[in-house]
């Protein structure tokens, strides 16, 4: 796989190829836990987005000025403070979805992608590809809670983003929006990407091998 | 506030522990729980070094709730990742004086205790009930109870599939989870378990 | 992770201690300061919404009623409470449009199935009777537990409950007495938990011999215009 070179590449590696969820397995905690529905995973993927672009921001800006002893304690303090100002921000404007993500505001300081990103790029790369790469991851992630946020809340509820879709007679499968709904459909869903990755390596295999004939 | 009976202990211990378990419950402390190497043995120490890790935060969170927080609530998120990930780096100092060789089987996965979400979570959650000093304690022991009980439950239930004729395809994460909606399904069941 | 990116500066082989002890003080500083400065910028509109948000439960709970103080139960009886925030020993009292006490909104909590409920109660000290309940903190299973405030029938059988001896639960469907409730079936626990909790708000604020609310409330300081 090319290494991504122009800022926009940068930013769409986060998406599919390198997506922080599917791929990289991290930051599963509130994965699970706030796709109960829609609504709340949009939320959620947004905070996060608020997050992880205002750290990388900071860090790519400060990488010069920190020294490499105290980098993780410092990453840590910065990403704690942005996200005690998303927290009272959506105290304020937006109660009853901070009510429904509950704990899990806070929780975002430990959610391994941000410190992860801080690590791995924000402190090695100018400001632009920093951003760029953390609108990216957070987009990539962001996608992945509205998938299974989406999967849950229809099957769970018959609705989607609180809109009936099957009507009354419809009988919800409850499991859904429970903790073992959370983890089988994670576990579909990352089943199903297995497959197409798999069957793109085919595709490509008898690519090459026609190929080879010619 | 709560009562302070034996019986309020024993229901936040057992909750903790069993029926509302941090792992399969609450969806904390998900990145070792399907990371572990799949060996028992790495399982438990490091289940007991997060317990401990979450016993020591849950008596200073405590001690910052009671004294410092009532005049800056704002400082709670600062403050207990502060106390965290200084208990971390503590107990790594401790464990490689005390036992070299834990430490370097433990390894990336020590460090990695400060992002384990189980621990600021039982920090944010027995601040927000307002529990006691004994009662964080035991909602501590119980919590790092039930995180260890996951991860070796999850940890020998892989080493038993490694023996065993598994597709390719499921092969990895999406293996691990399944196993843990399995898993979870089976501790709703303890739900209404201590019932008052 | 280990990777050298030929961006990384050259850093001096060993910072001094002084350099990486105020590193991280200059960034606590700053971060102080942000936090700080939020929390001031938000609490103004936290504050309303939340008095906002007391003030809609406490109007639902007691019917007729349009305006509500805060009470503070001390050990030589129950007073107005004009500061900010509450403990297990305030309450609320309701008024109607004559300025006329009403009734009391007791707040309770406890433990449910899956975690704590936290209830608003209306009751109305002349008739000794539960005129209404609000659950305001629940986190019990979504399709079974959480109908103690999706069901609308088992909401309107507190909307009229006698409190004597106390409240009971009964099976669905055989609710006789005035201090029954019908359970929801398949969310007997939920259901119970409520009572329960209920049950212990009355032994708490009516049952007691100390500390028992007053019948009559306490009068608003002024009677207020039709």
């Amino acid at each position: 796989m090319a290494t991504p070179t122009t800022p926009y590449e940068e930013m769409m590696k986060g998406l599919w190829r390198e997506n922080p969820v599917f791929i990289q397995v991290l930051g599963m905690c509130p994965m699970l836990a706030v796709t109960n529905s829609a609504v709340n995973a949009l939320a959620m993927g947004l905070a996060t987005l608020f997050v992880l672009v205002g750290s990388s921001f900071l860090v790519s800006v400060m990488r010069l000025l920190i020294p490499k002893q105290v980098r993780i304690s410092s990453y840590i303090i910065i990403i704690a403070t942005f996200v005690t100002i998303i927290d009272y921000s959506l105290l304020a404007l937006f109660p009853k979805i901070h009510k429904e993500l509950g704990a899990f505001i806070p929780l975002i300081t430990a959610n391994c992608l941000i410190l992860g990103r801080q690590e791995a790029f924000a402190s090695r790369n100018g400001v632009g590809r920093a951003v760029m790469d953390a609108v990216g991851m957070s987009m990539g992630f962001l996608f992945a809670l509205l998938a299974l946020g989406g999967v849950r809340e229809i099957l769970g509820d018959g609705a989607l983003f609180g809109i009936n879709l099957f009507g009354p007679n419809f009988e919800p499968w409850v499991i859904m929006i429970l903790p073992p709904g959370g983890f089988l459909t994670l576990g579909l869903i990352l089943l199903f990407f297995n497959w197409i990755t798999e069957k793109r390596k085919m595709q490509q295999l008898k690519f090459q091998l026609s190929a080879e004939k010619v | 506030m709560t009562d302070a009976t034996l019986q309020n202990f024993l229901w936040i211990f057992i909750s903790a522990l069993l029926v509302n378990n941090f792992v399969l419950a609450y969806f904390l402390g998900l990145c070792p729980f399907l990371g572990v190497s799949g060996k028992l043995e790495t399982s438990v120490r490091l289940g007991f070094a997060t317990t401990f890790v979450l016993i020591i935060t849950a008596i200073c969170g405590w001690a910052l709730n009671t004294y410092v927080l009532p005049h800056a609530p704002y400082l709670r998120l600062i403050t207990f990742i502060v106390v965290i990930a200084s208990t971390v780096q503590f107990i790594e100092m401790l464990i490689k004086k005390l036992s070299p060789s834990l430490f370097r089987s433990l390894g990336i996965f020590l460090p990695l205790i400060t992002t384990n979400c189980a621990i600021l979570g039982l920090a944010i959650f027995a601040t927000n009930r307002n529990y006691g000093l004994m009662e964080s304690f035991v909602y501590a022991l119980g919590a790092g109870g039930g995180f260890t009980l996951a991860l070796v439950l999850m940890a020998g239930l892989r080493e038993e599939s490694e023996l065993s004729d598994v597709p390719t395809l499921i092969q990895g994460t999406a293996f691990n989870l399944i196993i843990a909606g399995i898993l979870s399904m089976a501790f709703m069941g303890f739900a209404g378990l201590f019932n008052s | 992770m280990a990777q050298n990116s030929p961006q990384t500066p050259e850093q001096a082989s060993e910072p001094s201690s002084f350099r990486l002890a105020a590193t991280l003080a200059i960034a606590g500083l700053i971060s102080g300061i942000a936090i700080v400065g939020i929390y001031e910028l938000t609490l103004p509109t936290i504050t309303y919404n939340k008095a906002e948000e007391l003030k809609a439960a406490v109007f639902k709970v007691l019917p007729g009623v349009v305006e509500m103080k805060k009470y503070q139960m001390e050990s030589n009886g129950l007073r107005i409470r004009n500061e900010k925030g509450g403990d297990e020993r305030t309450l609320y009292g309701g008024y109607n449009q004559q300025g006329e006490f009403v009734g009391y909104a007791i707040p309770s909590a406890g433990p449910g199935f899956q975690d704590t409920i936290g209830i608003l109660y209306g009751y109305i000290p002349a008739q000794r009777k539960v005129v209404g309940m609000e659950i305001l903190e629940s986190r019990e299973t979504p399709g079974l537990g959480d109908k103690i405030y999706k069901d609308l029938y088992f909401v309107s059988n507190f909307e009229n409950l006698s409190i004597d001896p106390e409240i009971v639960t009964v099976k669905k469907g055989l609710r006789e007495a005035p201090n029954e409730v019908d359970a929801i079936t398949g969310a007997t626990i939920s259901s119970k938990a409520v009572v329960r909790i209920i049950n212990e708000g009355n032994q708490r604020w009516i049952h007691n011999p100390e500390n028992r609310i007053p019948n009559h409330g306490i009068p608003l300081p002024e009677k207020r215009n039709p």
